[in-house]
This record gives structure tokens, C-alpha cells and sequence, in this order.
């Protein structure tokens, strides 16, 4: 194998599996080390940075991180049941315990002096607040329009207040607002080609994906008055409009909506809740932790049942009839639903709710506009500038790809602000600024390091949640009550420091084997070099996670070469502390994505680093 | 040194021997010695080689002097019995346990110090009486523990850390060990465990005084040029005269050299060591000619390492003095006192 080239931001930035799997690249170690620390505010900041809504996310995130992270690897038979770090519910910790003043004075000021380009944002969702937030405080004058009367889109409408308060959502949203956003609410835009006319310098679309996927079966007109879109019903819910539900309530669907759905319906008076799906449970869209947490209130999830009818008499619905199925692979491996031949069961209901998925609708948009669709009616969109085939025109969220989360539409929000940004100052939107990363030696003293090196046995912690009479009673209480500080602390401490990286200097190696003696995880090897599949076999301990990269030196004076895996490292500075020669050394890499701002613009790049 | 445990978590794929244990499990506290230091290597080849040979922890007696050698003990096997004798009476304590319990694996560590200078006596006689164990001398030619005065291994010649030339000649455990009767010899490189871990694979399975010298460098004090126990040294004028497979009774032969190239030699238990030729003229079976070898070699500056020598029918202590087969704490009381009418019988034997 080459020797690998440590310098590629991308090489060290793979081993911080987190930071690397989080769309908008939250440089996750580096705030949970600052939770630790009982720098809740700093860690809210490095947070807002990167992810705009710290206290929305660490309740509601889909946490692409955990499932990444090291520690759920490490612990693999090594506890019982291995699990990552509770990242997601720790940014709750940030969030919870930071005091607004600090916050506050670190965020960026609202411009004092416009630079006379007006953006339009359309939706007032997570995309459109992210890049109204990376924008307005380098002077663009940019307004968010929104049908409701209050910003914060899905996350305002859709989730339902015990999961995510409305005090968090006000004020994260505030913080947005306060950096000289202008926000309309309560004007649906109707037309683009209005908008366009408008003369903004820049337009862009959050819309998200509004519409409810509906189910036609029979029935569905005459027992229209029970049978609700599930997205509408929340949103309702959410506003007031909808205050109680049926006794008996059936939810169809799989994902997060339909979790979201029964659970609110639990809360509202429905007295005897069911989910029924037509996948398997484990197939289920939602995920994990949402479904055992519909399945902790006491929701039954029925699975592999079709729906086939809505029954009514006169219009007053009496229940459903499903077909059982069950799930037959083929010879790729791919899924087929089978009638199993019983006779189709009847599940007697007052309400239904049908959450069986989303979709993007554009009537706004008229051909006229210039804006591309492709066949399937969505806008034709740079993956990377977001960029639509009307050049001013930019597409971010749900809107531009389909239904994700609030994650992706941040991480879309920021690359959509850059284009912009770019675009507005007349630069090449296709070339892309490159991350700002740094790489600091962490030793203090010969076993003193500037991070906490002391590998807890901690299993993950729980979060607690309020008493379920209480919670069941309002759908305005909160479940999650999350971390206090020490069970936040304890958390925290099951972190790796993965970005605090093993770097390894050919010159200085004695080859005297300290290093592969103390790796508790025998992730050192010394070996003659070979093609990496070979050299994979050939390793202390295979390493046969071949999306975890291994770490290759230049030859030795042996004429072996260090072969490091990255796999299940637990960055303990074992290795270092018992280099003699200091071949090997801890060094923090800190990845910072660049977004919107001098530092993205051609030339800008220079500047930022020695700022740095 | 390092202050911090090892972590206890291990590999996913770590596994375990027939006896259910990990590698893990054999290890003891964590070392206290100076990073880089060869000593902790050597540890890591007990801890792999007794691992590979599914030994019971239990079973085992380390027995060690005093030194940064003698502290190691301490750093593996953490679930075995140790003794941490006076300064170069590691052999006499060894010897006496030996004798009480002859079911125990006795591995003897010690030092140039330990062995060589203050104990040099004990070293001759242990090997003398031929008894059963591993006596693994971590060599590194200086003192470390006093900052690094020469020791009594140190060759005639080599420079200290300071610039001193050494003018005394040098002990050579080795030769010595074959001049005093060992049944098995050899020398290994702290830097090698590829090496090293058959080396004591076999010792382990030797029935008889089974030595090894290995050379480890101390990095804090002997590990320069001008050094000739430093690792670029050792490895520079390291004379490997042959490579071994242990092979256990019932592990297959799975590697098949070219006929010529190889020595096959029985041990007393059936298990098989089998010695690839690096030196094709080299008989490891051959004490004189081992003898010979060695000392032109070390005569050229070089570092003869491997099996140097092996004698297929030892015999140990317990057979030179035909002792009882049982260890003396499971025999009762009847066995161990038959009684006054027994003892008249003896006496009069010897009238």
C-alpha cells in the first residue's frame, strides 16, 4: 500500500466516524469534551456553528452520528449490549445549561452596514433559517417568507410538543431573527414567477415536502371525516385546531410520523392506539429509539398487515379491513410482500391516521418560472450548489432532494448560503471552499495529555423521562427530561476522542514494539508491506472493516512498515505514552467546515487560515 | 511508564485458547518500566507464548531476583504465583520449589545483574542440576536501575551512554549455561517476537534446564552507538542460525520445507520442534560444535541467535535424584512420615 497521506483533510476526518457521518460535519468530540468540562455555553456555540439548532437537535435529531460512532464498535463483545455515546441527547446537555448571555455575545452580530443584495428564502423550515443565518450578518438584507404565522417550519408544525417545546424552537429560531433577519409569516407565496419579478438577487426554496401521501381504498371518500393526512393532523394538533381524537385510532405507517402521529392521538383521548404496517417491525422506517418509544406508551405495533378497506356505515367509520402478508426474498435479496391466504382481518376504529409518507409539491412553481422538474416533479438541482437551473434560484431541504431531516437541511442551508455567497460576489459557485482543519500536538507531560485519556467502562446512560400519567395526560409535557449535568458528565466520559488522532512519524521509530505490546485493541502492526486486502489478513487482528481505513507508513529502517487500523482505536495515547522516541504522538484534529463569508470566496482561503 | 491501566476492553475478534481465555487474560499490572524499554516486549512473549500453549495461570510459578528484569513479573501472568527472591537467589528459591512441587511450570527471570555478577554462582549450579524450568535472562549489558553503569554482560570494547569504553571482558551466559549442563540454549532478540515466542514455546515444553538469553535493549541507557546490545546493533550482527516451528502433539505439520533443510527433534513429552537451517551448518544437537560456533561468532562482533543447542534426552533434577513422582503437598501424612518401624528400616540399610 501507499503510505498514507495524513495531510488530505478527508484521512483524519474518516476516523472522527461521527463528524464525518453528521451532514453538516458537527465536530462532535470536540463539544462533548467542552460538556466535561462544564462548558456548556462553548459547547452550545461549537454546536450552533456547525448545526444552527443545538436545542432542537439534540431532542428530535435522526442522529446519523450514533450509529457511526466508535464506541457502539469498541463495545462489541465487550459489553452486553454495545451502544455509541448518547451524542444527540449531550447537545441536549449544552443546550439545557448554557446561559443566553454567553451564548449570545458569541454569536455574530446582526451587519451594521447592508451590502444592498436582497435574498429572498421561501419557507421559514431549517434550510431557509441556516442560510438566512450564515447570510444576514455579512450584510446581505435577506427576508424569510412563510404561510404560518411563526417561523420554524416542519420543526414548529410537525413535531409535537413532547418531543420539542416551543419555548426551544422560539428561541432558537429568535437567535436567527435577531441577526437582522426579516421574517413575513403568514403570506403564502403563490406564484415564483412573482417572486422573480420581485427583482431579489437571489431566491431561495425551503419548502420542505408538504404534502401527505394519501391512500385510496375504498371507503376512503365516504369515511372521509375520520381519516386524516397524518403531516395535516400534527400540524392541526400543533395549532389547536385539533384537540381530541376517537377512542379508538388507528395509525398507518412506519416512519416517524407515524410514530408521531400515534403517540400525540395517545395524548389527545385515544384510548386504544394501534400502529399497523406493512413491512416487518425491524423493515420499519422510524427510527429505533422512536419506535420503542411508541411501544413504551403502551402502543402496539401490528406488522406485515395491508390495509384493503375503510369500513363505514353511513359515513361513520367502523373500522378496517387488512390482508396479512408475510415477507418472501428473492434470489438479490429483495423484498416481496405474500398474502398468506388467511381471511383479511378487521380492526374496528373511530380514526385513522395515514402517515405512509411524504411529497414535494410545487404548484407555485409555474412552467413559465424557467425552473427544470425532472420526471419524477422534482426541481433539477446541483447536488453540491443547490444551485437549480434558473441561476439565481437555489433549492435546499426537503425541497430539493425529498424527505430527509433537520440535519440535512441545515447541512443543504449552509452549501446553498456559499453558493450564494459565491454566486452574488461573481465567483465560480462549482468550486467549493475547502474545510479549515488543524492538527495540535495534545501532550502536556510525559503522561499528561490535554484531553482525558482514562477509557471509562461506562455503559451508555439512560435518559430519564417524566411520569407517564403526567405525560399521557398533556401533549404539551415533555417525556425526555434529559441528562442533568453529572449523568451528563458520565456520558460524556464514554466518548473516544477519536478526533484526537494517532499520528506516526516514520524517522523517529526505533521499532522496539512498546506500541503493539500496550494497544489494548491490537491495532499496531509492524510488517513487510503488501496490497491492502493481503495486508488486511496479515494484521495483529484482522481488520475487516474495510470502509475503516488503515493507516500505512513510509518503510521503516527494517524495511517493514507500520500498519495502524483505524477500526477500534480508542485513542488512549497508550501507544504514545509508551513511545520512547515520541514516533508517535496524540494530536487533536479539528475540522471546521467553511461556510458563507470572506473565507469561502476565491482568494479567501489564505486569510482564513492565518486568522487561525 | 505509564500511569493508566491498560483499558480492559479488547479486539472484537480477539480469540480465545482451548482453555477459554483471550491473550488478555495472561496479562498482569501495567509496567512501570521505562517506555520502549526490551523487557516489556520480552513480557509480551511470555504472555503470547503461554497463551498459545493453553497453560493454566495456576499452574505456573514465576520466580524472579531483583532488577528492572526482576520487576517484570509482576507485568504478566497476573494470575499466576510469583516469588520476588533476594538479589541472584532466584535459582536457590526456584530450586527448592522445584523440588516441593514438581507440577508447577517454573519460569525463572532474571537479569545480567541478577545473573551474572551477584548471582553468577547460583546461575552455574542451577543449571548444573539440570532442573526443570525457563530461565529467561533479559540482557541488556548495563545496569538501568542505578543509571547505567556497565554490567558484567557488557562486551569488551562497547562504549557506555558517556563516552566510557568498557575494558572488562564479558560473562556469556550462553556458553556458560552449555559448559554447565543446560539441556537447552538459547538466545533471542527482545526486537524479534516472531522469533522468540517459539523459542519459549519450546523451553516451556523442555523437560530439564531450559535457558534463554535475550537481548533487550535498555533504551534509556544502552541503546547508542557504540552500544552493542542496542537495537540497531542487534540487528545489524544478528547471526540467526535457525528459525523454529514448535509443534505440539496434537497441532498437524502444515508447513513442508525442502528435505535437508530441516531438523526434526523429539522432546521427552512428543512434542516436535522443528528447526528451519538459516546456517546450514548448523547442528543444534551438537554441543561442541555449538560451543564453537558461538565463540567464532561472537569473536566476529556478531549476535548468534536461535536454538543453539538442544539435547533430546535430558533428563531433569527430579530424575537425578529419584524423587517421588507426587508433589509432596499432595502426599499425606502416612506418606510423608511411615513411622518409626521405617525409619529403623532405613537406618539399618545404612549400617
Amino acid at each position: 500500500m501507499q503510505p498514507t497521506d495524513i495531510r488530505k483533510p478527508d484521512y483524519f476526518h474518516k476516523v472522527v466516524d461521527c463528524q464525518w457521518a453528521c451532514p453538516a460535519h458537527t465536530p462532535v468530540p470536540e463539544y462533548i469534551r467542552l460538556i466535561a468540562a462544564g462548558r456548556y455555553s462553548d459547547a452550545y456555540l461549537v454546536n450552533w456553528q456547525s448545526n444552527v439548532f443545538p436545542g432542537i437537535l439534540g431532542r428530535t435529531c435522526d442522529r446519523p452520528c450514533e450509529p457511526a460512532c466508535r464506541r457502539g464498535r469498541v463495545e462489541e463483545k465487550n459489553a452486553a449490549t454495545p451502544e455509541p455515546v448518547a451524542i444527540c441527547r449531550l447537545k441536549r446537555v449544552a443546550a439545557d445549561n448554557k446561559t443566553q448571555a454567553a451564548v449570545r455575545a458569541g454569536m455574530p452580530k446582526a451587519a451594521q452596514k447592508k451590502n444592498g443584495k436582497r435574498i429572498a428564502c421561501i419557507g421559514a423550515g431549517p434550510a431557509s433559517l441556516t442560510v438566512a443565518r450564515d447570510l444576514a450578518p455579512l450584510g446581505y438584507s435577506v427576508t424569510v417568507f412563510d404561510a404560518d404565522p411563526k417561523a420554524g417550519g416542519f420543526m414548529r408544525t410537525q413535531v409535537p410538543r413532547f418531543r420539542l417545546p416551543e419555548e426551544v424552537i422560539d428561541e432558537e429560531v429568535g437567535y436567527i431573527l435577531d441577526l437582522g433577519v426579516e421574517f413575513i409569516g403568514g403570506k403564502r407565496i403563490e406564484s415564483m414567477q412573482a417572486v422573480l419579478a420581485d427583482g431579489w438577487d437571489a431566491v431561495f426554496v425551503g419548502t420542505g415536502a408538504p404534502r401527505g401521501r394519501d391512500l385510496v381504498l375504498p371507503g376512503r371518500q365516504e369515511a372521509a371525516k375520520h381519516i386524516h393526512i397524518g403531516i395535516d393532523w400534527l400540524s392541526s394538533v400543533s395549532f389547536g385546531h385539533i384537540n381530541q381524537v376517537g377512542r379508538r385510532v388507528i395509525v398507518l405507517g412506519g416512519g416517524n410520523t407515524a410514530m408521531d402521529c400515534c403517540r400525540s392521538a395517545k395524548r389527545l383521548g385515544g384510548e386504544d392506539v394501534k400502529v399497523i404496517v406493512r413491512s416487518g417491525y425491524e423493515e420499519m422506517k422510524a427510527s429505533p429509539w422512536e419506535k420503542e418509544d411508541a411501544v413504551h406508551e403502551g402502543i402496539p405495533i401490528l406488522n406485515f398487515m395491508v390495509p384493503v378497506s375503510f369500513e363505514h356505515t353511513n359515513g361513520q367509520l367502523t373500522g378496517m379491513f387488512f390482508e396479512k402478508v408475510s415477507a418472501e426474498f428473492d434470489a438479490k435479496g429483495k423484498r416481496r410482500l405474500v398474502p398468506t391466504g388467511e381471511p383479511h382481518v378487521f380492526v374496528e376504529c373511530d380514526d385513522v391516521l395515514i402517515a405512509v409518507g411524504q411529497e414535494n409539491a410545487f404548484p407555485w412553481i409555474e412552467p413559465a418560472a424557467g425552473i427544470e422538474f425532472d420526471q419524477w416533479g422534482m426541481p433539477v438541482v446541483d447536488q453540491v450548489t443547490h444551485q437549480s437551473t434558473v441561476k439565481n434560484v437555489f433549492f435546499g431541504g426537503d425541497a430539493a432532494f425529498g424527505p430527509k431531516n433537520i440535519i440535512w437541511a441545515v447541512a443543504h442551508g449552509h452549501e446553498a448560503a456559499v453558493s450564494i455567497d459565491k454566486f452574488l460576489s461573481g465567483e465560480n459557485i462549482a468550486d467549493r471552499p475547502s474545510p479549515l482543519t488543524n492538527l495540535i500536538s495534545q501532550k502536556m507531560g510525559i503522561h499528561e495529555w490535554s484531553y482525558d485519556n482514562d477509557i471509562t467502562a461506562d455503559a451508555r446512560n439512560k435518559v430519564p423521562w417524566a411520569a407517564a400519567e403526567k405525560t399521557l395526560k398533556s401533549i404539551k409535557v415533555e417525556v425526555e427530561l434529559g441528562f442533568d449535568p453529572s449523568t451528563g458528565f458520565k456520558e460524556a466520559q464514554r466518548c473516544l476522542n477519536c478526533d484526537v488522532q494517532t499520528v506516526f512519524t516514520t524517522e523517529a521509530c526505533i521499532e522496539c514494539d512498546a506500541c503493539v505490546d500496550i494497544c489494548p485493541m491490537d491495532c499496531i502492526t509492524f510488517t513487510a508491506n503488501g496490497e491492502e486486502a493481503d495486508l488486511r489478513q496479515r494484521l495483529h487482528a484482522p481488520a475487516l472493516r474495510t470502509d475503516q481505513d488503515l493507516y500505512v507508513s513510509t518503510d521503516l529502517k527494517t524495511g517493514r512498515v507500520m500498519v495502524k487500523d483505524e477500526d477500534v482505536c480508542l485513542h488512549c495515547g497508550l501507544c504514545a505514552e509508551r513511545c520512547p522516541t515520541g514516533a508517535w504522538d496524540m494530536q487533536k484534529f479539528l475540522l471546521q467546515m467553511t461556510h458563507a463569508g470572506p473565507q469561502c470566496r476565491d482568494g479567501g482561503k489564505d486569510q482564513h487560515r492565518k486568522a487561525a | 511508564m505509564t500511569y493508566l491501566a491498560k483499558p480492559k476492553l479488547h479486539h472484537p475478534t480477539l480469540p480465545t485458547n482451548t482453555l477459554g481465555y483471550t491473550r488478555r487474560d495472561y496479562e498482569g499490572k501495567i509496567s512501570t518500566l521505562c517506555a520502549g524499554c526490551g523487557h516489556d516486549s520480552i513480557s509480551a512473549a511470555i504472555i503470547q507464548a503461554c497463551w498459545e500453549m493453553d497453560i493454566e495461570p495456576h499452574r505456573v510459578a514465576k520466580l524472579s531476583g531483583i532488577g528492572c528484569s526482576s520487576k517484570t513479573p509482576d507485568y504478566f501472568l497476573g494470575n499466576s504465583h510469583g516469588f520476588n527472591t533476594v538479589h541472584g537467589r532466584m535459582p536457590s528459591v526456584l530450586t527448592g520449589a522445584n523440588l516441593a512441587n514438581r507440577d508447577l511450570l517454573y519460569l525463572g527471570v532474571s537479569g545480567d545483574g541478577d545473573s551474572a555478577s551477584i548471582g553468577l554462582g547460583q546461575f552455574a549450579h542451577v543449571m548444573r542440576r539440570g532442573v526443570n524450568m525457563v530461565y529467561i535472562l533479559e540482557n541488556n549489558g548495563v545496569y538501568g536501575l542505578t543509571k547505567g553503569q556497565f554490567s558484567a554482560t557488557a562486551d569488551q570494547g562497547s562504549k557506555s551512554k558517556r563516552g566510557v569504553v568498557n575494558s572488562d571482558a564479558p560473562v556469556d551466559t550462553v556458553s556458560l549455561a552449555l559448559i554447565m549442563g543446560a539441556s537447552f540454549v538459547a538466545r533471542g532478540f527482545s526486537g524479534d517476537k516472531k522469533q522468540l515466542v517459539p523459542l519459549i514455546k519450546a523451553a516451556i515444553a523442555h523437560q530439564g534446564a531450559a535457558f534463554i538469553d535475550v537481548i533487550s535493549p535498555c533504551v534509556a541507557f544502552n541503546n547508542h552507538a557504540g552500544s552493542t546490545k542496542s537495537y540497531d546493533y542487534v540487528r545489524a550482527h544478528n547471526e540467526a542460525v535457525n528459525r523454529i516451528d514448535f509443534i505440539t502433539t496434537r497441532d498437524p505439520i502444515t508447513v513442508d520445507y525442502p528435505e535437508g533443510e530441516v531438523v526434526t527433534v523429539t522432546q521427552h513429552d512428543g512434542t516436535v520442534l522443528r528447526l528451519k537451517k538459516v546456517n546450514a551448518d548448523y547442528d543444534a544437537t551438537d554441543k561442541i560444535g555449538a560451543m564453537n560456533f558461538i565463540q567464532q561468532h561472537q569473536a566476529q562482533g556478531e549476535v548468534v541467535t536461535g536454538l543453539l543447542y538442544v539435547n533430546e534426552s535430558s533428563a531433569d533434577m527430579h530424575t537425578h535424584l529419584n524423587t517421588v513422582d507426587t508433589p509432596l503437598n499432595q502426599l499425606n501424612a502416612t506418606q510423608l512420615c511411615p513411622g518409626s518401624q521405617a525409619l529403623a528400616r532405613v537406618n539399618a540399610a545404612l549400617r
